[in-house]
């Protein structure tokens, strides 16, 4: 390292994973001979900061980049620029070998359990292979002993082990994935919409095992949803995303009681109710802006009643609001 | 994956896999232990008399006890040279498609996986190779082969070169099936669930993503074997392929082509048919395999 290069103030401990000014773009692809080079806004600048045992949702419309996020910190996803922290190490730019023993820590439960179980391997072999990968020392027999172990702790039978993923349904198999996700004992897991591809009866049993597997082992989560009722039950601390922005973060009884953010107002007037008739009500017009090009100023201008020029001419700031604690970014609102 | 046991016992309730199963084992024993069953040896020149020659099947009325299927135009036994010409073809067809997979798998599999600029590079070549027929290209090898060296080097080393050149030239078909099928799998969620865990890209192409992409490369082989076996059939009779005095099913079919018009069909028949019913039998047990092997069609415990 050169001694030139500024001293990067270290993240604060207290958080188990952090993002800083985290950028992800996505080339798109084009004609060899043209000139222009599109390339889509995937994450702006994101800095979110998770704390130890919390359950951090991450709540927008589809395509907002929240998946991106979550595959960005877990590394599925390369940055662009910014950098991702866990617990204090740097890890995007870690070289594999260091980031191995990381890797034991940080685990992904995916959002359609039919794909995220290799449909050729039974059980076992699925639940064992992070296992033989990540912890070379432990032998079979004490292999066998975790990998029955963790499906107990998820409520999966043991005679489900040498069968194959085909024969499960959908909720025996999101229990399948989220065992797999367990077996190197992580403390932080990504959890990107674990529960919307389940029926509705299922999802909350699903809830409940990741709410108890919480309370035993102390995980933390990055959940990712669009569902805002689940948030309300199961989150400690929301982000708000639009447009590959948060636009605003805060503790989830704050956000739901005095939302800041124009945008966030937007999402909770849309949840269907039964009294008040939210179908009647005047709909927002605008449609997202094109995450190709994306507008110069606030991402959410074109479809805000509090825009003024200011909005579209200068992108705001996450800043903290002194009256809840809440951070917000909107030139806006107090 | 599926375990031996259980494959047998879907095989033993499948009639036409039986059937085909069978007929195939029956032509591999054949030709496995040709040198013990067949009457005579068609390499042995000491065992073949020219007066011998086109005499029809036994139960002809002027036909030979000694020839259950007559002779050809040597004198050699037409059952005696299928028996050794089906292992030869067997050889060169199974020896050509093991050089296509391995050649294909490979290459289609890191061209599917890695995406960019080997993907590019990797299936240009594959459209240049393409572009060039096999026949053209194995014309043009075969004949440089047999200008360099003498007629016994040639046909010591016949069936080494035609694995070789049918092998190299077919490489595409494999390249391209597993590239389509690996474009299909490598963005799904269990690929990306063996990378959360760092696994390394040669771990994730060869044990997840390759045992996806098997069945269709199991059921163009099938069909390659049957197309090696026409190629090397189609360079015998172009005189490129087999040597006379080491015929395959192929060239014992040219050899009596030109007598099929003056009676003598057997010589063209019988290797005929045997073709046809090697052919059939590994095109029916491939349509077998891939039903078996498609994991939505069976239960892992049974």
């Amino acid at each position: 390292m050169s001694a030139q290069i500024k001293p990067v103030p270290s993240p604060q401990t207290d958080h188990i994973v952090e993002t800083r000014g985290l950028e992800v773009r996505f080339p798109l692809p084009t004609h060899f001979l043209s000139r222009e080079k599109p390339v889509l806004h995937a994450l702006n600048t994101v800095d979110v900061a998770i704390r130890p045992g919390e359950t951090f949702c991450v709540v927008g419309e589809s395509g907002c980049g929240k998946t991106t996020l979550g595959r960005t910190i877990i590394g599925l996803q390369n940055p662009t620029a910014g950098e991702v922290y866990f617990n204090g190490q740097r890890i995007d730019q870690m070289d594999e070998a260091t980031r191995k023993p990381i890797r034991r820590d940080m685990q992904m439960v995916f959002q359609n359990p039919y794909a995220s179980l290799n449909p050729r391997r039974n059980v076992y072999d699925t639940l064992v292979e992070p296992i033989r990968h990540l912890m070379p020392e432990k032998s079979a027999a004490e292999q066998r002993e975790t990998v029955e172990a963790v499906l107990a702790a998820t409520g999966c039978d043991l005679s489900w082990q040498r069968r194959l993923p085909h024969e499960f349904s959908g909720g025996q198999r999101q229990r399948i994935a989220i065992a797999r996700a367990l077996v190197t004992n992580p403390a932080f897991i990504v959890a990107d919409e674990p529960i919307s591809a389940l029926d509705v009866s299922i999802q909350a049993q699903i809830l409940n095992l990741l709410t108890d597997l919480q309370a035993e082992r102390g995980l933390t989560y990055l959940f990712i949803t669009h569902d805002l009722s689940v948030v309300q039950h199961f989150g400690t601390r929301v982000a708000v995303m639009y447009l590959g922005q948060v636009m605003e973060l805060a503790e989830t009884a704050t956000l739901f009681a005095t939302p800041k953010h124009p945008y966030t107002r937007l999402l909770l007037d849309a949840i269907p109710k039964l009294e008040g008739g939210s179908f009647d009500k005047p709909r927002t017009p605008g449609e997202l802006p094109d995450p190709v090009n994306l507008p110069k100023g606030c991402p959410f201008a074109p479809r805000c009643p509090l825009a003024t020029d200011l909005c579209r001419a200068e992108r705001p700031k996450l800043r903290v609001l002194p009256s809840t604690g809440t951070e917000v970014a909107c030139h806006h609102t107090e | 994956m599926i375990t031996w046991r259980s494959l047998f016992k879907r095989f033993l309730s499948d009639p036409v896999a039986i059937g085909a199963g069978i007929v195939l084992l029956l032509l591999v024993l054949m030709a496995v232990f040709a040198p013990l069953l067949a009457p005579q040896n068609p390499y042995d020149l000491m065992q073949i008399d020219i007066m011998d020659s086109e005499l029809p099947p036994s139960w002809k009325d002027d036909g030979d006890a000694r020839f259950l299927l007559g002779t050809d135009a040597q004198g050699r036994g037409v059952l005696s040279t299928i028996m050794y010409g089906t292992g030869i073809s067997l050889l060169i067809g199974i020896g050509a498609v093991v050089v296509q997979a391995i050649l294909g798998v490979t290459l289609g599999l890191i061209a599917g996986y890695k995406g960019g600029w080997i993907d590019a590079f990797l299936m240009r070549l594959a459209d240049i190779q393409m572009s060039l027929s096999t026949l053209m290209i194995a014309i043009i090898v075969l004949a440089i082969f047999q200008a360099a060296f003498d007629a016994n080097v040639y046909a010591d080393y016949a069936i080494v070169m035609l694995i070789v050149i049918i092998g190299v030239a077919e490489w595409p078909k494999f390249a391209r099936t597993v590239r389509s099928s690996v474009l299909g799998e490598k963005n799904k969620e269990y690929v990306d669930a063996a990378r959360v865990i760092g696994l390394p890209a040669r771990k994730v192409m060869w044990g997840h993503i390759l045992p996806n992409t098997l069945t269709p490369v199991l059921v163009i082989s099938t069909i390659q074997v049957a197309e090696a076996i026409m190629t090397e059939a189609a360079l015998s009779f172009l005189g490129l392929g087999m040597p006379v005095d080491r015929p395959s099913l192929g060239s014992l079919i040219r050899s009596g082509f030109e007598f099929v018009f003056s009676g003598q069909y057997w010589i063209t028949l019988y290797p005929a048919l045997v073709l046809i019913a090697l052919v059939l039998a590994l095109n029916l047990l491939g349509d077998w395999m891939r039903d078996v092997l498609n994991p939505k069609l069976r239960r892992g415990d049974d």
